[in-house]
């Protein structure tokens, strides 16, 4: 049984429908893609699973139906939400922000041992501990919110383009993370993005969306070497 | 000299007052982006209750304050999600319209209830004069000194070094990334409006003594609050407080050397100075812009 499954999710902002009827699984401990141009419903599905879009169909996270939740629970579930824009509290301390990941979990040891453990992927963000955050670079903000996430101790990762806005290097050593909690931590992660190579690269699946329908889906090696998604977003 | 110490305690006594209304006011303005005209008129029906616990139920001052502490915090909470929260989708303006009904329904309930006649409320502090080498301060004017800056303390205290207090920070900050990351967000703003309450509730039950009990009595010391809010930075918890003490002890020296200045000039003195003030440093004294990079 999956980790996730979506079964004819539609979602919508007020009279405009963003997604038309969405059906994804993911299955525990996989890394999975959803690409697809600006429009496709790409962010919707995100917030669709995190309940921060109203949406109708189903959605089991774990057992538990989760559609039409409000977001609060939905987190306290373990689904970290990491989203577009990052999401950091800028004007709280970087140490703070990290803090807060961990804020409504109840096991404090084991939140402060999560804390250690998320700042080891990041030394540069444990440097800054008490700088205020929105005074770090976009790069070192997408790891802020990275870590965050990380000490809530998710079952699930939800990752909305975590490249944008971000220097190539600062792109690679954010996708480096991504793939060392999937592959050595067994982290669930659910990772839309734009930049196809590094993402199929990153994952061991993928969707592509077009206005708000699944397009295609398949192994990230399948989709490799697709055709219309070597056109549409390898650019050879 | 010793005057001008006698003129900074009663300066301060008042100040602080001023503080803890004025940190109401700016609990409210960072969870809810309004400022809360009603922030007064909660303080003053909660000394009233605190005034019917006292002298109508009998029982002691110190048990009735904190019974009206208490009753003050569900308050707070009970307004905030019965009549702001229904309306925290709509503009800013029509929030802040809210707050102001909600000045006019507790100044008319209080005055329906308890009648609109003057009220004499006690202080719990003895009538007793302390004079240390010349300076002669009353026990009153130190009492409030003494309990306006434990609130002050507790307030920073429980916002900075508690669990919390982070969630009540960030559900202010930033309520959509809170959500994700499990806080309950209403429930905090809730929290927040009832501790703003009860900052409410120990201006009014401090200011009733020195003032007298009457519906309209917190007025004066809305206007003050809001002033020492502006002045120090509406955002900065702290530049409030310090905005209230400075506006204090201000008024108190102004009026005590300048005896042109009565008790009729104060109030728009203490404005004047604080218009001057911001249009040399318009997010007042303390408030600074927000540092971001993208």
């Amino acid at each position: 049984m999956p980790l996730l499954e979506l079964t004819g999710v539609e979602a919508s902002y007020g009279p405009v429908k963003a997604l038309h009827g969405i059906s994804l699984s993911v299955d525990e401990g996989q890394a999975v893609a959803i690409l697809g141009a600006n429009g496709a419903g790409k962010t919707t599905t995100l917030r669709a699973v995190s309940g921060t879009v109203h949406t109708s169909g189903e959605i089991v996270f774990d057992g538990h139906r989760i559609a039409r939740r409000p977001a609060e629970s939905i987190a306290r579930l373990g689904i970290a939400h990491v989203p577009e824009g990052r999401g950091i509290l800028a004007e709280l301390s970087v140490r703070e922000n990290v803090l807060l990941g961990g804020v409504v979990r109840r096991d404090r040891k084991a939140v402060k041992a999560d804390i250690g453990r998320a700042l080891e992927y990041f030394p540069r963000i444990a440097e800054r501990a008490k700088q205020q955050a929105g005074t770090l670079s976009g790069g070192e903000q997408q790891m802020l919110a990275l870590a965050r996430a990380l000490v809530s101790r998710p079952r699930l990762l939800l990752l909305d383009e975590p490249s944008l806005g971000l220097a190539p290097t600062a792109v690679s050593e954010f996708f480096r993370v991504v793939r060392a909690l999937n592959q050595e931590e067994g982290m669930t992660i659910l990772v839309v993005e734009q930049n196809a190579k590094i993402v199929l690269a990153s994952t061991q699946y993928g969707y592509v969306l077009e206005v708000g329908e699944v397009a295609l889906h398949g192994t990230s090696e399948e989709l490799k070497g697709h055709e219309g998604v070597r056109a549409s977003y390898l650019g050879y | 000299m010793a005057s001008f110490f006698q003129y900074v305690v009663v300066g301060l006594s008042n100040g602080g007052i001023y503080a803890t209304l004025a940190l109401a006011l700016v609990l409210i303005h960072r969870a809810t982006g309004i400022v809360n005209f009603a922030q007064g008129e909660m303080g003053m029906f909660a000394t009233y209750l605190a005034w019917s616990l006292i002298y109508t139920a009998g029982i002691t001052y110190w048990l009735s304050f904190s019974l009206t502490l208490a009753l003050a915090f569900l308050g707070g909470m009970f307004v905030y999600l019965a009549i702001i929260r229904p309306f925290s989708h709509r503009s800013e303006l029509t929030v802040v319209m809210v707050t102001i009904a909600l000045l006019v329904i507790l100044n008319g309930a209080a005055g329906w209830i308890w009648s609109p006649q003057q009220k004499f409320f006690e202080s719990p502090f003895p009538l007793s004069v302390l004079s240390v080498r010349g300076v002669v301060m009353s026990a009153q004017d130190l009492g409030v000194i003494a309990v306006s800056a434990a609130c002050a303390l507790i307030v920073w205290l429980l916002f900075r070094f508690t669990r919390i207090g982070l969630q009540l920070r960030a559900s202010a900050l930033g309520p959509a990334t809170s959500r994700l990351l499990g806080i309950r967000v209403t429930l905090m703003l809730g929290i927040g409006w009832g501790l703003a309450a009860m900052l409410s509730a120990v201006s009014g039950m401090m200011a009733a003594p020195v003032v007298v009990l009457t519906p309209s009595f917190m007025l004066i010391v809305l206007t003050y609050a809001f002033a020492a809010a502006v002045l120090g930075g509406i955002d900065s918890p702290f530049g409030a407080v310090a905005g209230a003490y400075i506006l204090g002890v201000g008024i108190s020296l102004l009026s005590g050397y300048v005896h042109q200045i009565g008790p009729e000039l104060q109030l728009p003195v203490a404005l004047g100075v604080l218009l001057l003030v911001l249009m040399v440093r318009p997010n007042g004294l303390f408030g600074h812009p927000i540092v971001r990079r993208v």
